[in-house]
């Protein structure tokens, strides 16, 4: 149905690349267009900030503490003065790579996971479903400390560091979301395979493969283009939790979730201090969000502007 | 089908038993130490906490420890917790209504309100209501519940001084006024987790039914003149209603599971504070008791779901 | 301190020539405290004084209920195996022991009727031997006589290793045998000046029935059905227990002290965090009582403006420091990183030491963390007074320090980092996960840099920092870190097991599974001999300046920096009127505790 109405040439209708076609649609949509500037905006805010804005993201003032927005601190001083804005250019850096990676990381798995589960007929399939059941029921924390033990020493002696952590970080927070995206995509597989025009599709002879990333995937899309939005917005958050357990970044990097976290009790002497990191997340996650949406319409077969 | 549901069950049994010796592995071999509080001890001298460890079997061979407590699990024994020197299951029992009730309200609460507003929201997109609605799900999900529920707290107990922040399982009050007591302390941990977690439900029932409203059939039907309400109902949400039963059944096991984070907020005697004092202090025995439940109930729903796949879409066959 | 002209006024008061107040004014000119210059007395030869009460209430009950808030709920109900002091506090609502600690570190009876001395005869001259005389007519919750036999079970209860005590290390080697139904004894193998220990506070004292407990001594320990349920002799009787969660109690109306307890019933619940625990009393009121509060000071000022509640502080001994690492935490010798074979090598320089002590601004974390929780010091021993040193100095000065690390060698590299013979001066700094903690670090770190020393910062969980795990690398006393941040807390007020855990003897090492106490491996022969000589020292006088040359020995090496002396801080309803020692846990005078109406 989808690929026919595109095939089908119209005197009115110019044809255009399935890739421009894609795009035309996107950028029908205004809020993923608006989304998708506003979302550069902030890597490249936190990318060239720091040349701009050069004030220290570790230089203490206790007597300047918890002081709101001003001209030396547009965006006020923590507990310790330290300046915000400083702190949250630099940690904006961590918090996005770490969202964006840790998404695709779950999307990808979980996408490859649920597929082959949801075209699996046999013991794969019971197999898979066992791997995702285990990691469900698996409690995070000890696996973590378990992960942090075995692993942190040998990450950073490779990859030094902050690369090391980066990766520790990225495997972690990706590898313990993926599940819910498999089995969403397994139930979408398991119903969009017995639909008539994949049925078609193997009449005609198409290979599995065919079958998966031309008919099936595109229209099991939906959910999972859902789900990665909303991980973005998790991972961000699960970074911070994990420098308690001593497996983030060290303790002094100030990524946007751990200042809303240091903010919290601070809440009604200090406001400014968890504002501004709990609105660059949200603007963050609105606009991922809304690309996402804006991706969705325009990767949708079914669907024709 | 019904052949099909009993040989899942009985596939379920061996995988339980490998998932429980997967947790069981990993519990035992991540770091940590039920006796540390002492190591500051002045008057408890080191090798008494190595004693302590020995007694508790805690330097025996993993797989042995594995055995052990496989063995007992078959005898209806769900082991001793080191730290409260007490069963594990009248410690987890103790828990279980509290969890039932608190975290139980609060995905009924999410259900309640991701379902209709994700459905009315799918039948305008870009309308107003649905830009709202998909706002709100943005705040909802981009704000932890850690942050929220400290908001409440300020909003709700500190400044207006309506509802009490601290939950308690002692309510000192009969009949009528036991509750009212009982909804009023539930009503904020229940909203932060409510809410919290119907505003990525909204997302993913909003997006579910836009999938399947501009389908033919759907149009179809519209054609034939049946009414909106009508063609929502029966056709677009049934559905609409796989990748939504998955969620549900994804969320189901976390109703025993409990909310870690709420439930430390308002001081909640849930599972989910059992589970986590537990496991920061090592107390393995609870932590594997109250995990392995969770890992049957996650089987256990997955099946479920399995089944209402072939209920919601018949052309899903299962061999 | 002026030896002779103590001793001479110690006699004074002992013929009676000078009353026993004046005796204490005087002390208190030259810095002693009341209780301290009481037990001076006490050891001296004059009896001590029993620590006065406050308590006003003239009648028992009446006061409604209590409730309490503890964020960290205690999890079981037997002290003698509390896996923390919230378990004792816990236990403390209805076991008692013979005598506890007031808030000024003088004994206070519980169910003793005498303070032993050696006027009176209970205390025997060579610290040898202790006798106490029971409270006659004391009776358990359930009716049955309490009695010298009591006492003896719990020691027998408590030394077993099958029971698997956490009380067992001051039980295991004493005697204890029952005189007569009211007179017990105690024998220890030496001379032990400090015998205030065995059945004395809340965290080892707690006097546990023989008839409940008989028949589960030993490995039946754990099937006792009182340990979750229990029977005491305390102001409250048991009601319910949900552990991590709650405690229930309602008044004892055969208490044996006159008057007490002021309420009803008594709540205690368990769980959340310091800072909402706060609130709950400060702010709402909801609870009369939060227990230790560990708040930045900014945070607390803030909510008492709210105004149905304040903060509470009580001086003990914590006190928070960095420990140096004298042993190299990179090299592996023989399977072992922070070796006995090996030195470290940057802090070998004692000029090291020093700058880095000089770097750590005491003033600004109390400023910013502790505030009225705090007291800046020099010393590692901060209590009781008597023992601490007036010899010691401390100063932050980054500029000083720099100059130090010049003068020694340490010039700044072309990326700004010190460094002498290819040694950079890079130190891991590591503690565990607490919010205060990470903000000290970012404070010593700030510093440090400036200097020219470049600090990587760690924090580790608190149940694996602090766990006894021999696999695991991120434990304390394995040290594989150059510098590390936490506290011990000085539990009773006596510095002797606190001391003792530095003696060489103790340097933790692969061999003994880490299981040595003495972290920093700091090896000093000096210090040996003078803890040594305190441990059996009889002469209170003597006894002290041993501990205070103890403490300036590792002022002089700079083993530990002291961040802060810290106090107890708890949250209490305006109306309550909590008596809280910095020498004893939370509940140990709840006796004492009512509301001014």
């Amino acid at each position: 149905m989808a690929g026919l109405t595109l095939a089908s040439p119209s005197a009115e209708r110019r044809v255009y690349s399935p890739w421009r076609e894609t795009w035309r649609r996107y950028s029908r949509h205004k809020l993923a267009v608006v989304s998708a500037f506003l979302l550069l905006v902030l890597i490249l805010a936190v990318l060239v900030g720091p040349f701009i804005w050069r004030v220290k993201i570790d230089e203490i003032d206790i007597v300047a503490g918890l002081q709101g927005p001003s001209l030396a601190h547009p965006f006020g001083t923590d507990d310790l003065g330290q300046d915000i804005l400083a702190r949250m250019i630099y940690g904006g850096r961590i918090s996005l790579a770490v969202g964006l990676a840790a998404m695709l990381v779950s999307v990808f798995v979980g996408t490859l996971i649920g597929a082959l589960a949801g075209m699996s007929r046999g013991a794969l399939g019971h197999g898979l479903m066992w791997l995702t059941d285990l990691f469900l029921s698996l409690p995070q924390l000890p696996l973590l400390l378990l992960l942090i033990y075995l692993f942190r020493d040998g990450l950073k002696a490779a990859f030094g560091p902050e690369g090391g952590i980066f990766i520790l970080i990225v495997l972690v927070i990706g590898g313990l979301r993926w599940m819910p995206v498999a089995r969403l995509v397994r139930a979408q597989f398991l119903s969009i395979r017995e639909k008539e025009f994949v049925e078609a599709a193997r009449a005609l002879g198409a290979s599995p493969v065919r079958q998966v990333v031309r008919h099936i995937l595109p229209n099991a899309l939906g959910p999972v283009i859902i789900a990665g939005t909303i991980d973005v917005a998790a991972a961000i958050i699960a970074e911070s939790t994990l420098s308690f357990l001593g497996l983030g970044f060290p303790p002094d990097t100030p990524t946007w979730g751990r200042l809303l976290y240091d903010a919290k009790d601070f809440l009604d002497i200090g406001p400014h201090w968890a504002l501004f990191p709990g609105g660059a997340i949200f603007i963050a996650v609105v606009a991922i969000n809304f690309i996402g949406d804006g991706l969705r319409d325009a990767l949708d077969a079914r669907r024709v502007i | 089908m019904s052949q099909y549901v009993l040989r899942r069950l009985l596939i379920a049994i061996p995988s339980l038993l490998g998932i429980s010796a997967v947790l069981f592995f990993v519990l035992a071999l991540a770091p940590g130490d039920p006796f540390s509080e002492l190591a500051t001890n002045p008057n408890v001298p080191p090798e008494v906490q190595a004693a302590l460890r020995a007694k508790f079997g805690l330097d025996d061979p993993i797989y042995l420890r594995y055995v052990h407590w496989l063995n007992a699990m078959l005898h209806g024994d769900w082991g001793f917790s080191f730290v409260s020197r007490m069963d594990v299951d009248k410690l987890i029992l103790q828990r279980l209504p509290t969890t039932l009730y608190v975290i139980g309200s609060a995905q009924i609460l999410a259900l309640l309100i991701a379902i209709p507003v994700g459905v009315y929201a799918a039948t305008k997109p870009y309308s107003l209501f649905d830009q709202v609605a998909n706002t709100l799900a943005f705040v909802g999900f981009s704000l932890p519940t850690f942050f929220t529920g400290i908001l409440f707290i300020l909003i709700f107990s500190v400044t207006l001084d309506w509802l009490p922040f601290v939950y308690t399982t002692d309510v000192k009050a009969t009949g009528i006024h036991w509750v009212f007591e009982m909804i009023r302390q539930a009503i904020m941990p229940v909203a932060v987790l409510g809410l919290f977690q119907a505003a990525s439900m909204t997302r993913f029932v909003r997006s579910a039914m836009l999938d399947v409203i501009r389908l033919d059939y759907i149009t179809t039907a519209r054609a034939k003149g049946l009414g909106q309400a009508k063609v929502i109902v029966k056709h677009v949400m049934r559905n609409a209603m796989i990748p939504v039963v998955t969620l549900i059944a994804l969320q189901i096991p976390a109703v025993f599971g409990g909310a870690i984070v709420t439930e430390q907020i308002f001081r909640i005697p849930g599972i989910g504070s059992l589970l986590i004092s537990s496991i920061l202090s090592n107390d393995t025995p609870v932590v594997m008791a109250v995990t392995f439940v969770f890992a049957c109930l996650v089987v256990l729903f997955n099946l479920i779901a399995d089944i209402l796949y072939g209920w919601l879409d018949p052309r899903i066959s299962f061999r | 301190m002026l030896d002779k002209e103590l001793r001479s006024m110690i006699g004074q008061v002992k013929d009676g020539r000078m009353d026993r107040r004046a005796f204490i004014k005087r002390m208190a000119a030259v810095g002693l405290t009341a209780p301290l210059a009481n037990q001076i007395l006490a050891l001296g030869g004059v009896a001590m004084a029993e620590g006065a009460s406050t308590y006003k209430p003239t009648k028992r009950g009446g006061g409604g209920a209590l409730k309490l808030l503890w964020w960290q709920g205690p999890t079981l109900l037997n002290p003698h195996f509390a896996t923390g002091t919230k378990d004792q506090d816990g236990s403390r609502l209805f076991y008692e022991p013979l005598a506890c600690w007031d808030p000024d570190g003088n004994m206070k009876l519980v169910l003793a009727t005498e303070i032993p001395s050696i006027q009176n005869g209970l205390l025997a001259a060579d610290g040898k031997s202790v006798t106490w005389k029971l409270k006659p007519g004391v009776k358990w919750h359930d009716g049955k006589p309490f009695s010298a036999d009591d006492l003896v079970f719990t020691w027998q209860y408590a030394k077993d290793p099958a029971t698997a005590a956490i009380t067992i290390g001051v039980y295991r080697d004493i005697t204890v045998e029952k005189i007569d139904d009211l007179t017990v004894k105690i024998t220890f193998p030496k001379p032990t000046p400090f015998w205030a220990d065995a059945f004395v506070g809340a965290g080892a004292g707690q006097i546990l029935p023989k008839h409940l407990f008989a028949d589960y001594i030993g490995s039946k320990s754990r099937e006792a059905p009182t340990n979750l349920s229990p029977v005491g002799t305390g102001p409250y009787k048991f009601v319910e227990f949900k552990p991590g969660d709650l405690i229930r109690g309602v008044i004892n109306p055969d208490y044996h002290m006159q008057n007490r307890p002021y309420f009803d019933s008594v709540e205690m619940k368990g769980g959340g965090d310091a800072v909402s625990a706060a609130r709950a009393v400060i702010q709402t009121g909801e609870y009369d009582f939060g227990w230790n509060i560990q708040v930045e000071d900014d945070v607390l000022l803030r909510l008492e403006k709210g105004g149905k509640g304040k903060t509470v502080y009580a001086v003990g001994g914590d006190t928070e420091f960095i420990a140096l690492n004298f042993t190299d935490p990179n090299v592996e010798v023989d399977g072992e990183r922070s070796s006995m074979k090996t030195k470290h090598p940057l802090f070998s320089d004692p000029a090291v030491r020093k700058a880095l002590s000089m770097l750590v601004d005491r003033d600004s974390v109390k400023k910013a963390i502790y505030g009225r929780a705090g007291r800046t010091t020099a010393n590692f021993l901060n209590g009781p007074e008597k023992f601490v040193s007036k010899n010691t100095n401390w100063e932050f000065n980054i500029e000083k320090a720099a100059k130090m690390l010049d003068d020694a060698g340490w010039k700044p590299g072309a990326d700004g980092i010190r460094e002498k013979d290819g040694k950079k001066l890079k130190i891991l700094y590591q503690t565990a996960i607490n919010g205060p903690r990470q903000k000290t670090q970012a404070i010593v770190k700030q510093a440090c840099q400036k200097a020219g020393i470049d600090v990587e910062l760690k924090s580790v969980v608190a149940s694996v920092f602090f766990s006894s795990d021999v696999a695991n690398p991120d434990t304390y006393p394995k040290f594989y870190a150059d510098i590390e941040m936490f506290q011990i807390p000085l539990s009773q007020p006596d510095p002797s097991q606190h001391m003792r855990r530095y003696l060489s003897t103790a340097v933790a090492t692969k061999e003994n599974k880490w299981q040595g106490t003495n972290f920093p491996r700091w090896v000093n022969k000096d210090y040996d001999a003078a803890i040594n000589a305190a441990d059996t020292e009889m002469d209170p006088v003597k006894r002290a300046a041993l501990y205070i040359k103890a403490n300036d020995l590792m002022w002089e090496d700079t083993v530990f920096i002291p961040v802060m002396h810290r106090l107890k801080v708890e949250a209490a309803a305006n109306n309550l009127r909590p008596v809280i020692s910095g020498w004893a846990n939370e509940t140990d005078n709840l006796f004492d505790w009512y509301r001014e109406e």
